[in-house]
């Protein structure tokens, strides 16, 4: 076990995999001679060869149809875009072709996205956003927000091996920023498990991705203010989510804040907030609230990117509220 | 807005025991004008159905309670925009007092689920939004959480015995949970109880301290408003009625809901005693016999045993006052005025009003009889301002109007007796005349039952009373009378 940053974790993962299957292989644009726009692949195509390490030309529509047309061959192709946002170009080759191939043919589609999403650094609305909530909304898809390195690792290996085209949304923000431990070896781990990040008994935060870590330093002030006690769920994958941990924890605190740094309208948090009105009704002593940001595109200007993004003091406020409800 | 003037519409007290009331229907919306005096809002509480006038003339700038919730007297309901033409003429404000509530740059979004999102540009928050992050919305006493509703099923437990800390008071399931952890006693600061003082005594009235009296950190400061009974125990939940063939399922009404909440209320509060003693009402029939068609077209009311009855009752609390008293905690208020409550049947008999005769200490029979018809009649046609039920000191209720011979009846809150009028039936009775002889005659008799608070009135000092009540109906003064 070593301690690693987030970003390494997915790059040893993705070696370790390339290591053990000779059928994974990467795409992308500038991930070969260059590394990747944030080295992730740095290295690798010294170690793998020009092909198994593709420079792509810059078309994320031949990017992900070349990954699925690989796939059906028998390969297990992992891509990369650039930034997630580059990946409403590829959309009709995910959605139309790769999430219904299965369920036209009855082939597999093994293929990765990976997809460098998240704001906060001044990227502007086109370098910021995070795009899960329109693939969650598509059937056929699979799609993993880790929040961890342990779990960058741990998803990254696992989503290889799925038969089923899966996006790995890896948060910039997180990349060299967070470190932990990350074990060695095979530590693949199932889709649509949970991870409860503290647990609490006051009020529960839902969330994923960077957020876990918001929520965490607005959990961390709540209970020095006042001692509330904040229960915090990160999803870890959101296709397919862990409906029985989000219940079981909202039948615990009976107040649910869902959290995500994608915007509020029909966000993946409406899904899960709509599940525990459906499923946990009884269970609540408060009405669920969402924590999100605005509809609204992310903004250059570093001041009102920070009022973009939900901060630990929004959800401090959020927690405030809803623990005097 | 044109005009910087803004009213608050508030939950009106309407009368000294109702602590809340329940908004039945808003006859403006948020934009409308409305007239100074126009009915802004329909009501519901303990005493009274009644409209609730505007206090300005201007416009509906917010509506701060639904129809159907309950809210305690003296919370904001409402909010009116002061002025006249000048505001009448723009479209209505963004329901907001806070323009930072209006998003109309980027921030973080952070609503409740059930309310809509703030479009990207500029809108008006919902009226979800609105109450969802205004702190004073107080309404939450009667709003109970799914959890919370499904723990009382679960334990059998009344909400009203378990104090609540959550916005607005309402019950949290923390404090359900903390109710049951402490085997029913509230966690939390307990409401202040029924017989705490609400307020100092009026002038008029005498208090009584028992011995020893109170250390004076032990006097309680008086209370802002009467908080609302905390039953001791609580009360086991019933299983919802079904009717099943022959059967009819009778939803309680408002009254209804209110006569049962008072009448259990007394009757765990109060310690009842009824005493009866029979009157020969045969001088009062002859009388009222002789002088009823004068009466009618002297005054042009109905004579009617009732304001004879209730003369003489208020003739002997003056001599035996401690049953025209409240009990207060360890404490009397002996009142030297006498608000006679007179119970009314309404609606076949299915409800109950109990109008009250201010100051009928001053009253003659003919003011007595007008009252108590004006009384009757406002009752059967609804038509009683709040007022006119509040501050009973005494309460005479009359059932012998429909044949009854006996009653125990239940002492109004807030007072310490009611006498139990029964019916005037001849009946073979020993006299005695003044030469000590005696024989049998056929006489008018009446039964009059007095329930009085053992707590405050003994039960030779009720005889007593009831003694001179006898006495004056026994003795009428036809001189005296009608004038």
């Amino acid at each position: 076990m070593a301690t690693k940053t987030y970003l390494q974790a997915i790059s040893d993962g993705l070696r370790e995999e390339m290591r053990r299957d000779s059928r994974v292989f990467l795409i992308g644009e500038d991930i070969g001679v260059y590394g990747g726009a944030f080295k992730v692949t740095q290295g690798f195509q010294q170690e793998f060869g020009e092909d198994r390490v593709i420079d792509s030309p810059l078309s994320e529509t031949a990017i992900t149809g070349a990954c699925t047309g690989a796939a059906l061959m028998g390969m297990r192709p992992v891509c990369e875009m650039q930034f997630s946002d580059f990946v409403s170009c590829a959309f009709d080759q995910l959605v139309t072709v790769a999430a219904k191939q299965h369920y036209r043919v009855g082939t597999p589609v093994p293929i990765v996205v990976r997809l460098p999403s998240g704001g906060g650094f001044s990227g502007g609305p086109f370098h910021s956003q995070n795009p899960e909530g329109f693939f969650a909304h598509c059937p056929g898809l699979k799609i993993a927000c880790p929040a961890t390195p342990a779990d960058a690792k741990s998803l990254i290996l696992a989503a290889i091996r799925d038969p089923n085209p899966v996006l790995y949304f890896e948060h910039k923000h997180l990349y060299r920023r967070i470190k932990g431990e990350v074990p060695d070896g095979d530590t693949a781990i199932e889709f649509g498990k949970a991870r409860i990040h503290q647990e609490g008994s006051d009020l529960t935060i839902v969330t994923y991705g960077a957020m876990v870590y918001t929520a965490e330093e607005a959990a961390k002030a709540a209970a020095e203010r006042d001692g509330t006690s904040v229960e915090i769920i990160d999803l870890r994958t959101i296709t397919p989510w862990d409906k029985e941990a989000v219940l079981a924890s909202a039948a615990k605190t009976s107040k649910v804040i869902v959290l995500h740094e994608d915007t509020h309208t029909s966000g993946f948090g409406a899904e899960v907030a709509a599940t525990i009105a459906e499923e946990a009704f009884e269970s609540l002593d408060a009405p669920v609230m969402r924590i999100t940001a605005p509809d609204t595109p992310v903004p250059f200007s570093p001041p009102l990117e920070k009022a973009f993004l939900p901060q630990p003091e929004d959800v401090l406020a959020g927690i405030e509220r809803l623990a005097a409800y | 807005m044109a005009t910087g003037t803004v009213v608050d519409v508030v939950m009106p007290q309407m009368g000294v025991s109702v602590s809340e009331g329940t908004i039945t229907r808003w006859t403006k919306q948020v934009g409308d004008r409305i007239e100074a005096d126009e009915t802004i809002v329909e009501i519901s509480t303990d005493k009274v159905d009644t409209e609730v006038p505007s206090p300005a003339t201007g416009i509906v700038r917010e509506i701060l309670a639904n129809e159907g919730d309950t809210v305690p007297v003296n919370t904001r309901i409402a909010v009116i925009a002061a002025g006249d033409g000048a505001a009448g003429d723009e479209a209505p404000a963004p329901a907001t007092d806070n323009a930072e509530e209006t998003p109309a740059t980027p921030e973080t979004s952070q609503t409740m689920a059930a309310s809509a999102a703030p479009a990207p540009q500029p809108a008006a928050p919902t009226a979800a939004e609105e109450s969802n992050g205004d702190e004073d919305d107080s309404s939450g006493r009667t709003f109970i959480s799914p959890v919370v509703a499904r723990m009382l099923a679960e334990h059998g437990l009344d909400i009203n015995a378990i104090p609540g800390t959550g916005r607005g008071g309402r019950v949290t399931k923390k404090d359900v949970q903390a109710f049951i952890d402490g085997g029913g006693q509230a966690a939390a600061q307990a409401p202040p109880v029924h017989d705490v003082p609400h307020f100092a005594p009026p002038a008029e009235e005498t208090v009584v301290v028992e011995t020893p009296p109170p250390a004076p950190q032990a006097a309680p400061a008086p209370a802002p408003q009467p908080s609302a009974p905390a039953p001791a125990a609580p009360v086991a939940a019933q299983p919802p009625a079904t009717a099943s063939d022959g059967e009819e399922l009778y939803q309680f009404n408002t009254i209804r809901k209110v006569i049962a909440r008072h009448m259990r209320h007394s009757l765990d509060t109060a310690a009842h005693v009824t005493t009866v003693i029979e009157v020969d009402m045969t001088g009062v029939v002859n009388l009222r016999r002789k002088w009823k068609p004068e009466y009618q077209k002297r005054y042009g009311v109905n004579l009617t045993y009732i304001p004879f009855i209730a003369r003489a009752t208020i003739d002997a609390i003056g001599s035996w006052p401690w049953v025209n008293a409240e009990v207060r905690g360890e404490t009397a208020l002996i009142k030297r005025y006498v608000n006679l409550g007179m119970a009314v049947a309404i609606d076949d008999a299915k409800g109950l009003m109990v109008p009250v005769i201010k100051h009928a200490e001053e009253m003659n029979l003919v003011g007595l009889s007008r009252a108590v018809i004006e009384m009757a009649e406002k009752a059967r046609t609804k038509t009683l301002s709040p007022d006119e039920m509040a501050g009973g000191t005494f309460t005479i209720t009359n059932p012998g109007v429909f044949g009854a011979l006996m009653g125990t009846p239940i002492i109004p809150e807030g007072q310490v007796a009611i006498l139990d009028v029964e019916a005037i039936v001849k009946r073979p009775v020993v006299v005695t005349d003044q030469h000590g002889n005696d024989s049998i005659a056929i006489r008018h008799m009446m039964f009059l039952c007095l329930s009085y608070d053992h707590r405050l009135v003994d039960g030779a000092y009720a005889a007593q009373f009831m003694a001179q009540i006898k006495k004056s109906l026994e003795s009428w003064d036809e001189q005296a009378f009608g004038l």
